[in-house]
């Protein structure tokens, strides 16, 4: 192998570099900058002053709508991740190989479907006079109110980061030694205690990247907030939205959006610490 | 704790049926909301619930005589081709550099070529449009194709990585030593072993940009996206029209990864088979 720098490498090296590098890296450092403008007169100036960080880290607003954030986001991925591990588990498991690649086939769908349609699709199930409520009718119960809750947020969620979550357990489940599992069985050990002693350690690191990035996900929708949960609660999600399309204001935004990224980037080095523990590869 | 040998079976069973009950929810779920789209673009409500009304067209025919929703499907088929191709171009550059470089600081610079996606898309709408707007770019179609290809080209080198990665390394070596120039090797070699993954990604990348809503909203002005124009309708007067342009826009997506799917692994497999033969 050549290794040295040709003018053929660099041909199919360097395009991608410099895009990111001018339209990935620079708006991201660009917004870092834009967090100590000022703005006067409801114009933006280059400025340096601290007084966007202040003022935002000063409102009760934003550490409410962080802490909501956070505590939402978080359990989206616990239930996310609870939800989806017995099918995955069912997948990875009890599927021939032909019906588990079908599998994988059917929830690589959704990624090509508009998440906004499907959250209007949410619309007509979950709403006073919607499907669930009818059905709830047939029965005589309700109608219940679940459009604009925090619940019907979370259902948005759940359709955001359940085929992720689900093809990232699977693939993890797939690859768990077989023989260990026979060996818990030949041990005596029960079902329930295999899949907790055995199974799910094994496939931690897999779990809890797939948890990771429900986390991610639920943590930057604006979408389901707003049009499942009806914007109560305000996420930080929200406030970008808001503060940026409404005025100026986009230098407080770029507050919150580092904020935002420093929080992720938080939650993804203690997640990943967390998957390899005691690992020594 | 102890397996009651005689029934252990029986048990298995029981369970093997509850998990499998327990899937197919799952998957009723996830399509719950696709199925309802499509169900619903026929329905003549105006405030979709059931019982059904009567089929109709209706919603097709008022998406079919928006001029706005035409321009905005303009856009997005412009925006999608075009960023197919640029991120195509820019992915595959990057996968040959991972498959046959090694070099300090590559970490830093895979890194940089995947790490977008992870990136929420509020965050990159709102740096993408501070800094395009700055330099003057923002509020056109180049400002979503540009935000664009920063997300689609990972996925795109992804593919192309793939693929790669079943080549044996040994070919490429071979044609430098028949006295192939870098070039030629790369023209006659890795371009052909390469085409179906390429041609998937072209697909694959423009399904991503046709569904992408967030960035393309904080970016585009006026020259909104299709996406872009179903985020308005959902802001405003809701209306079953979203289901109508939603099942349009999925056969569409759907016709694309198909065609993709066919042309990575049929295309692929009859290469492999080629070269089998020819060996």
């Amino acid at each position: 192998m050549r290794r040295s720098v040709s003018l053929y490498g660099l041909t199919f090296s360097l395009p991608l570099l410099l895009w990111q590098l001018v339209f990935f890296v620079s708006p991201l450092c660009f917004l870092v900058a834009l967090s100590f403008w000022t703005v006067k007169n409801f114009r933006m100036q280059p400025d340096f002053d601290t007084i966007n960080w202040v003022t935002m880290y000063g409102r009760s607003v934003f550490w409410m709508a962080y802490a909501k954030t956070m505590a939402m986001a978080s359990f989206a991925a616990v239930l996310t991740s609870v939800l989806a591990f017995p099918l995955s588990y069912a997948a990875a498991f009890k599927l021939s190989e032909t019906a588990r690649r079908w599998a994988v086939f059917l929830m690589v769908i959704p990624f090509f479907t508009s998440y906004l349609v499907r959250v209007y699709s949410w619309q007509i199930f979950l709403s006073d006079a919607g499907i669930i409520n009818v059905m709830l009718g047939w029965i005589g119960l309700g109608p219940f109110h679940l459009l604009n809750t925090v619940g019907a947020t979370m259902v948005g969620y759940l359709t955001l980061a359940f085929p992720l979550v689900v093809l990232l357990q699977m693939f993890s489940l797939v690859f768990v030694d077989r023989t260990l599992i026979e060996a818990a069985h030949n041990l005596r050990s029960g079902r329930i205690r295999t899949v907790f002693a055995v199974v799910i350690p094994s496939a931690r690191v897999g779990l809890v990247i797939a948890a990771l990035f429900c986390f991610i996900l639920s943590f930057g929708d604006f979408v389901s907030p707003i049009y499942l949960g009806g914007g109560d609660p305000t996420t930080l999600s929200i406030l970008i939205t808001d503060t940026t399309k409404s005025g100026q204001q986009w230098p407080r935004a770029a507050v919150i959006a580092i904020t935002m990224i420093i929080t992720l980037l938080a939650v993804a080095f203690m997640a990943v610490r967390f998957a390899y523990k005691g690992r020594t590869k | 704790m102890s397996d009651q040998r005689p029934d252990a079976h029986q048990r298995s069973r029981t369970i093997d049926f509850a998990l499998k009950t327990y899937l197919l929810i799952g998957y009723a779920f996830v399509f719950a909301p696709i199925a309802a789209s499509f169900v619903f673009s026929f329905n003549s409500d105006r405030f979709p619930s059931i019982p059904l009304g009567s089929f109709s067209m209706d919603w097709y025919r008022a998406v079919a005589t928006d001029p706005l929703v035409w321009e905005g499907l303009r856009n997005t088929l412009l925006v999608g081709t075009v960023v197919a191709v640029i991120s195509t171009a820019l992915g595959f550059g990057a996968a040959y550099t991972d498959y046959r470089y090694k070099f300090f600081g590559k970490q830093a610079y895979m890194a940089l070529a995947l790490l977008p996606p992870t990136i929420p898309v509020v965050i990159l709408g709102l740096a993408m449009l501070a800094f395009l707007s700055r330099v003057d770019l923002a509020g056109n179609a180049f400002a979503v194709i540009i935000s664009h290809v920063v997300i689609c080209a990972p996925f795109a080198m992804a593919l192309t990585r793939l693929r790669l990665s079943q080549m044996d390394a040994s070919l490429e070596a071979a044609a430098w030593n028949l006295g192939a120039s870098e070039w030629a090797a790369m023209r006659h070699v890795i371009i052909p072993f390469t085409a179906p993954a390429i041609l998937g990604a072209l697909f694959i990348t423009a399904a991503v940009s046709f569904d992408e809503f967030a960035v393309a909203w904080f970016v585009s002005g006026l020259n909104e996206t299709l996406p872009v124009k179903v985020l308005g309708f959902l802001q405003g007067q809701v209306s079953p029209r979203i289901n109508a342009i939603g099942t349009f826009v999925f056969v569409t997506s759907m016709t694309l990864v198909i065609v993709a799917q066919v042309l990575l692994t049929g295309r692929g497999a009859k290469a492999q088979k080629a070269a089998l033969e020819e060996e």
